[in-house]
């Protein structure tokens, strides 16, 4: 797109994507380090997690701030506009994933106490595809890429099947030796703030299609979280 | 002031109303040629291109305006609105050299055909303009003047309810209800504009064109005549030019965008200003290089 006569509101817009770029990274970073707190039992590294959340946080207010102060100094339109709403939204998504990670790290903070659980493959799993989607969401947002925006929209799915399986698994294990319940509800809990983030990454791709496109995406969402019609016998 | 002479010019111009009688323009759906035509359109313009002598100033423009409602026109200066606005009520016939060719209808009636009084047409297109100009007369007697020379008064008392009348829909009767008889040029600048719009609005015309109505006035008085606007669209069809994004994006209900002599995009307004399917348009109203 061509640049602005006032040069200083397209640094104030480019300013505003960069702090959503930022977070981005923070997030993807808190999701695998909240991972590998978990995996290698690494109470320090969940700590550290827990305390960094408040990074995320600052920006999220510090993009409100510079969205209240565009919309009343420069009374942005159409695209601009769309930017600026869409921003706020995003903002609020990647804020809302940093606390998931956060409550995975304090799990696995419980986790550390306990005796180890047969080892759960799908849960680093899920955090990879989550993070890989949040990485290439925000690209999209960068570069207002509707069709990359999209495929992650429909990635969704895979989170959701991997969600699926572990859930099943989880049931099995729990229903073997009632002492495995408590640290498998801790590990269901853990899959679904991962499987969380997974939607708001959706969230963010539908944001990326009306930033770009002006409308709604036109496909049904993709629903994969089938588990709320599960039962041990399933 | 001598309002008892005002009265009395109504009285002695009341047998001929030449506005009533023989206006030749279709007021009901029988006197409409385009039986078709939609009712909810006021104006259509059709193939409308303007010259300044050998200059082009529009192209081919295509445009219905709906009634009841606001349409704003807006683009860089020079693009044509003003041109576009002139050729609704004829106003570009005044200009030496103008031409103007196409089809504007009024109603279904073509206002460029033969046997159109000009004058009953601007009686049913009114225009406010840039800058307040109000008769060097009483408030009052700008009000009466319309009303009086088209005969739409019976009797004084009538005059008199119509110049309330109108002064109210302007919203300005209750600031200026004491002073009736003050020049019209005493008033505030937002005031002298309500006036203009009273004044319009007194000949109960069924288009109302303005013409950047509020570039002269301050922010308080430029909300007071946007409300007005707003206000006024239950009884008149508006067509407003503005260099405002924001005054188009509060008072209008449709935005048509112009561009070198071409209307560009024309739809909701709400769509203009959220998501213009031209890149022009778009370029325009975010204040980038075209
Ligand atoms: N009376 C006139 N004589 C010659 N050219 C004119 C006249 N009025 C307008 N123009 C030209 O027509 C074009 C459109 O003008 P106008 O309708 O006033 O634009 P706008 O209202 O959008 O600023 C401009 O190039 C202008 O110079
Ligand atoms: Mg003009």
């Amino acid at each position: 797109m061509t640049v602005h006569i006032v040069k200083s509101f397209d640094e104030e817009l480019n300013r505003m994507t960069g702090e959503i770029a930022q977070m981005g990274g923070f997030v993807e970073e808190q999701i695998m380090a909240s991972v590998n707190a978990l995996v290698r039992r690494d109470s320090d590294k969940a700590q550290e997690v827990i305390a960094k959340d408040k990074r995320i946080d600052a920006l999220e207010d510090e993009v409100e701030q510079m969205a209240l102060r565009l919309l009343a100094l420069r009374q942005p339109l159409a695209a601009d506009l769309r930017l600026v709403t869409t921003a706020v939204k995003i903002a609020a998504d990647l804020e809302r994933m940093g606390d998931y990670a956060a409550n995975v790290a304090k799990r696995a903070l419980t986790l550390n106490k306990l005796d180890p659980v047969r080892p759960v493959n799908s849960v680093p799993r899920i955090a990879e595809l989550v993070q890989g989607m949040v990485k290439d969401v925000l690209d999209a947002f960068v570069e207002r890429d509707v069709e990359k925006a999209l495929a992650v929209w429909r990635r969704d799915e895979d989170v959701d099947a991997y969600y699926n399986s572990l859930f099943r698994e989880l049931l099995t294990y729990m229903m073997e030796d009632p002492h495995h319940i408590t640290p498998c509800i801790h590990m269901l809990f853990i899959a679904k703030n991962l499987e969380r983030i997974g939607d708001h990454a959706t969230n963010i791709a539908e944001q990326v299609n009306f930033l770009v496109r002006g409308k709604p995406v036109e496909e049904a969402r993709p629903k994969g979280d089938l588990t709320a019609y599960s039962t041990p016998e399933s | 002031m001598d309002r008892e002479a005002d009265v009395a010019e109504a009285r002695i111009d009341q047998g001929e109303s030449p506005f009533r009688a023989n206006f030749a323009l279709g007021e009901n759906s029988s006197a409409t040629p385009d039986a078709g035509a939609p009712q909810q359109i006021a104006v259509t313009a059709k193939d409308v291109s303007v010259f300044y002598g050998k200059k082009q100033a529009l192209f081919s423009v295509n445009l219905n305006i709906e009634r009841n409602r606001v349409t704003a026109l807006i683009g860089p200066s020079g693009c044509g609105k003003s041109t576009f606005l002139r050729c609704i009520n004829r106003m570009n016939d005044t200009i030496e050299g103008c031409r103007v060719t196409g089809e504007i209808k009024l109603d279904g009636t073509d206002i460029y055909g033969r046997g159109i009084d000009v004058v009953q047409l601007r009686a049913r297109v009114g225009m406010v303009f840039q800058k307040p100009n109000p008769f060097p007369k009483s408030i009052y007697e700008n009000v009466a003047y319309g009303p009086r020379i088209h005969g739409l008064a019976a009797n004084g008392r009538e005059l008199d309810d119509i110049v309330e009348q109108s002064l109210r829909r302007a919203g300005l009767f209750d600031e200026v209800s004491d002073r009736l008889n003050t020049p019209g040029t005493s008033l505030s600048g937002g005031q002298q504009q309500r006036l203009c719009i009273a004044r319009a609005i007194a000949i109960s015309p069924e288009v109302i064109l303005m013409d950047e109505p509020c570039s002269a006035l301050d922010p308080i008085a430029t909300a007071k005549v946007e409300e007005l606007i707003d206000e006024l669209r239950e009884h008149f069809t508006i067509a407003i030019v503005t260099h405002n994004m924001q005054q188009a994006a509060r008072v209008s209900q449709y935005t048509a965008f112009f561009h070198l002599g071409n209307l560009v995009e024309f739809g909701p307004t709400e769509h203009i200003f959220t998501n213009p399917t031209e890149e022009r348009t778009q370029d325009y109203i975010t204040g980038r290089f075209g």
